[in-house]
């Protein structure tokens, strides 16, 4: 693996910021302000994937910008892990941008210039976490994106809105100035630097004779403080936060805010301590344990909400830990089974909050129950949201598939039968609170107001800027099932180092 | 006496025209009718400081702990008395500080100040002068004379352009202050006696007693601890800082509290170093104190000026803090983290400052969903705030990194608990922020203001301000992700302090006496760690 200083990885990290300028500038012209939006989400994703080749060539690259202290930068790194969340991130953001046209136009949404520079701002940020070379960098970029995502999320700025953006903010800044802030510390001491160990996940950064100890503090601190990631306890932001818009809920909450979170302590876990003083301490397998809890909790909650978007949100929170529990376990497969989650649950979640989105501003309903008979009134949606449940369930050769399928080998490497029969249960939750909303568009009888109504909902021209994005992710998420290897080869990358 | 310093090689004495421009450019003042002439002239004079200041930063010799441009004058023959001025690492950070932000305040007092403007110009730059003679004196008497030389143009400023409560805010001010400096004087007094001169690198240098050095500490760090302001000396802070016009609260906060942690770093450590040793615990429980108390009283605050000055306790405590972890971490970032609060705080009282202009009301209430009104002005209140509460790219980010990597290397436990404070200025600047920019209260506009009163009320920042702000702006993020010129300016004299500390510490009764304390914290330390 060889190391290239370039300072052209800026560029993916700046993109969207400048992005965000000139849609501030050009707030006056809506339809050159969503151009720009449109046109920065297709170069950010054209700059990451020019990036693409050298990464599978086994090549990092690599750009330090300041240097605050001895050991402490801002710098810049990308490697496949890097790589995989911000191909995933940017390429939904163009989607993404596209969908928002439609679904903040539909909805005549005040504020919509504010809305567009914290969108764009937030996914910058997300980017420059994914590319960060050190646990500074990382934690500065998840900062950025906490305070970028607060406007968006109480956009609305009604009662409902205030309270969801102040739990939101108290629950992110709490937890990263409580835990992350003197884990970092910690780090700093017991390491020396911050960098990243970029060339192995077993390693780690600690010298060998360090202390345990201090070790296990430090990463503990590190799992609470990333609360983005949706662990349970500290889940309870995430349903609150739904009051955002959905193309908020549909980009931030499914891909750029809880993944970074998840992607933080993937990095963390992988570059930062290491998975050989992962399983030394025991720290990997309790956690596995511990975000098992998540994850059928979260799922049986799932199922006693009949709001659409809360019933996803926690579908989110489950989906999530199945990422941390991947990396937990620390064998090879489950790793692979862990990250490629990343990529699976965001094409698949993206597409279910942009369907819920779809049906909100096309019918205005929110709720499962009114939802009868949709299918017929909005094909090509409810096809895609029933496309992309059953990648969040696990069928074959849907993405979720090829997640549980890494997962469960790593079970059945570790010989460990209580995670093995966790997933199974929660794939079972998962089809339980999944398809009865898909049999219910297709088969349930329409609300009486409804009888009658035949006529398509996607036909206008704005609901065709929402329904096109959600076919292609839905198509997508499919797809990354049936060829999973441009994820799996870059995770090889990683995994066989 | 020579060998202490570097003479100055500049073709100019610097430091002595950094002390008298602004004397003399009051003189002229005195002259001058038109109220526009005399903000004019104002500008100008801490301009030109400003300008001549700036070689301090251009011409500084960082390999050397020694004192630099330093002028040195017979004065008083009779008592063996010097004019003798210099600065090293730890003060030429602080001068310059100074000289910087003197012109900001001219600029936001100018729409600000109605009444009386040659008098504010005199006062300012006496100020000034007294302020920068504080950072440069090298010598006890020196010393003194300014720093009682700062309290009378201070106290005018809050005496005559204050608020409601002018006067109780002033003699408060006055009353705590001097009687802080009457504790400095006996002890410079002392000193005189037991060594036989003023000359403070002398002084430094010379071993006293143990005892004695116990009660030249108590009487010198009562002083600073009340300028600081540490609990439970601050309560004068508030009180001045809410009555004080905009430029009174910006040199309070960008300037003068700064005085009390270069006084620690310039009296205490090295002069009484094994005394400093014995009180380290005591000062560290107070620097916590001060964190954690003047987080949770800025958490309750009705009036911003208010907020702001009990966050400036909270944030002097992380100096105290950095200061007496005796580390290099720990005192270069206590250096940084007088430094930032001078840029962000003073940029928050000019921000107060400006929206107390239109207001004329300093409630959070009163100036509540400004997000829609002005933008500007709102993206730099955001700016600072996040400054303020140490948001990682922002110049705080690195000094508060600085004293919690110091402290966790020596005492975790001191650490642990200071993370406390960090957690507080986060909540109470959100909340602060949320509440001016947005506001959930409900959906009326305060007072029952008509949404067109208020559009014409709040205009958004004009140039002069716009001006004021972006160039504290720069320093933000400057500071903030390339502080290694800063930090490299301190090296050398921070090392040499360390030395000193080093040096003097080796008193045997004083060892003896101390490790009982220092136990206690590192026991507290493994007692913690155990538990794990």
């Amino acid at each position: 693996m060889n190391t290239i200083i370039t300072s052209k990885i800026l560029i993916t990290v700046l993109i969207p910021m400048i992005t965000g300028l000139l849609v501030m500038v050009s707030g006056k012209k809506p339809n050159l302000r969503d151009s720009w939006s449109t046109l920065g989400a297709i170069l950010t994703f054209v700059s990451v994937l020019s990036f693409l080749p050298v990464i599978q060539g086994g090549d990092q690259l690599q750009c330090t910008l300041f240097e605050l202290y001895p050991g402490v930068a801002v710098k810049l790194n990308l490697d496949p892990l890097g790589v995989i969340f911000a191909l995933v991130a940017s390429f939904l953001w163009i989607l993404a941008s596209l969908y928002c046209v439609g679904y903040m136009r539909g909805l005549d949404e005040h504020a919509q210039t504010r809305f567009y520079v914290c969108y764009a701002v937030s996914v910058g940020a997300a980017m420059g976490a994914a590319f960060a070379g050190n646990l500074f960098t990382l934690y500065l970029f998840y900062e950025v994106v906490s305070i970028f995502t607060y406007p968006l999320v109480m956009h609305h700025q009604d009662e409902e809105g205030y309270a969801g953006a102040k739990k939101y903010i108290v629950y992110l800044m709490f937890t990263s100035k409580a835990f992350l802030l003197p884990a970092m510390i910690i780090v700093y001491v017991l390491a020396g630097t911050l960098d990243f160990n970029s060339a192995s996940i077993t390693a780690g950064i600690f010298p060998a004779d360090v202390d345990h100890t201090m070790v296990v503090i430090a990463y503990l601190l590190c799992l609470f403080g990333f609360a983005k990631a949706g662990i349970m306890p500290l889940h309870n932001w995430l349903p609150d936060a739904m009051v955002a818009p959905t193309p908020v809920s549909a980009l931030l909450h499914a891909v750029v805010v809880v993944k970074v979170g998840v992607f933080s302590i993937c990095r963390v876990m992988l570059s930062i301590f290491g998975t050989n003083i992962l399983a030394d301490t025991g720290m990997g397998l309790l956690t596995a344990y511990f975000v098992s809890f998540t994850i059928l909790t979260a799922s049986v909650i799932a199922l006693t909400k009949t709001n659409l978007k809360a019933r996803l949100a926690y579908s989110t929170v489950s989906q999530l830990s199945y990422i941390v529990l991947g990396v937990a376990m620390l064998t090879p497969n489950s790793i692979t089974g862990g990250l490629v989650h990343i990529a699976n649950h965001a094409f698949a979640k993206i597409t279910l909050f942009f369907a819920a989105g779809c049906i909100f501003v096309a019918s205005g309903k929110k709720d499962i129950s009114e939802m009868g008979g949709l299918g017929k009134r909005m094909p090509f949606t409810m096809v895609a949201f029933g496309l992309a449940s059953l990648g969040m369930i696990g069928v074959p050769p849907v993405g979720g598939f090829v997640t549980k399928w890494y997962l469960a080998l790593g079970t059945i490497d570790l010989h460990n039968w209580i995670l093995l029969t966790v997933l199974l249960v929660s794939s079972l939750l998962n089809a339980g609170y999944f398809v009865p909303v898909v049999l219910k568009a297709f088969f349930g009888k329409p609300l009486p107001a409804d009888e009658g109504l035949t006529s398509s909902l996607e036909g206008k021209p704005l609901i065709m800027f929402m329904v096109v994005p959600l076919v292609i992710t839905g198509a997508l998420s499919v797809l990354v099932g049936v060829f999973p290897n441009l994820f799996l080869d870059l995770i090889n990358l990683m995994v066989k180092s | 006496m020579e060998n202490y310093l570097i003479l100055n090689t500049l073709n100019f004495p610097i430091l002595s025209t950094l002390l008298i421009l602004p004397v003399v450019g009051a003189i002229v003042a005195m002259f001058l009718r038109s109220e526009t002439a005399l903000k004019y002239w104002g500008l100008v004079v801490t301009l030109i400081t400003a300008l001549v200041s700036l070689p301090l930063w251009t011409n500084f010799d960082q390999t050397t702990a020694k004192y630099q441009f330093a002028e040195l004058r017979h004065w008083f023959p009779a008592l063996d008395l010097e004019y003798v001025i210099g600065v090293d690492g730890i003060s030429v950070l602080l001068v310059l500080l100074t000289t910087l932000v003197m012109p900001l305040c001219v600029l936001c007092s100018w729409t600000y100040i109605k009444t009386r403007w040659k008098e504010f110009i005199i006062v300012t730059l006496l100020m000034e002068t007294a302020m920068i003679g504080v950072f440069v004196s090298m010598n006890t008497v020196l010393f003194y004379i300014f720093w009682e030389g700062m309290l009378v143009p201070m106290y005018l400023m809050i005496a005559i352009w204050g608020g409601a409560r002018k006067d109780y805010a002033s003699i408060k001010f006055f009353l705590y202050t001097f009687t802080g400096s009457i504790f400095l004087l006996v002890a410079i007094i002392a000193m005189y006696i037991t060594t036989g001169t003023f000359f403070i690198p002398e002084l430094m240098d010379h071993t006293y007693s143990f005892t004695f050095q116990v009660w030249v500490f108590l009487a010198c760090a009562i002083g600073f601890a009340i300028k600081m302001p540490m609990f439970p000396f601050h309560t004068w802070l508030p009180a001045a800082h809410v009555e004080a016009p905009v430029s009174g609260s910006v040199i309070l906060a960008s300037i003068l509290l700064k005085m009390g942690g270069y006084g620690f770093l310039r009296f205490c450590l090295p002069m009484a170093p094994a005394a400093t040793l014995y009180f380290v615990p005591l000062l560290l429980v107070m620097s916590l104190i001060s964190i954690i108390v003047g987080g949770y009283l800025a958490l309750g605050q009705t009036d911003i000026k208010k907020l702001i000055a009990y966050s400036s306790v909270g944030h002097m405590g992380f100096v105290t803090l950095g200061i007496f972890l005796l580390n290099d971490a720990g005192i270069k970032g206590a250096m940084l983290q007088m430094l930032n609060h001078g840029v962000t705080t003073g940029a928050l009282f000019i921000l107060i400052g400006i929206i107390y202009e239109r207001t004329h009301s300093r409630e959070i209430a009163d100036n509540s969903k400004l997000g829609m009104f002005m933008p500007i002005y709102v993206t730099f209140l955001g700016l600072f705030s996040l400054s303020s509460l140490a948001f990682p790219g922002t110049n705080s980010f690195v000094s508060e990194f600085l004293v919690l990597f110091g402290a966790f290397d020596k005492y975790p436990v001191v650490a642990a608990i200071s993370i406390l404070g960090a957690i507080l200025a986060a909540a109470y600047m959100l909340r602060l922020l949320q509440k001016m920019v947005w506001d959930d209260s409900d959906g009326h506009a305060p007072h029952g203001e008509d949404g067109e009163a208020r559009k014409r009320k709040l205009i958004d920042c004009n140039m002069r301000e716009f001006v004021q702000l972006a160039f504290l702006t720069v320093f933000v993020f400057w500071i903030g992700l390339n502080p290694t010129p800063l930090l490299d300016i301190m090296d050398s004299s921070v090392a040499h302090l360390l030395h000193q500390i080093d040096a003097g510490s080796h008193l045997q009764d004083a060892v003896e006496q101390g490790s009982g304390h220092h136990a206690m914290l590192e026991n507290a330390g493994t007692w913690i760690k155990n538990l794990f």
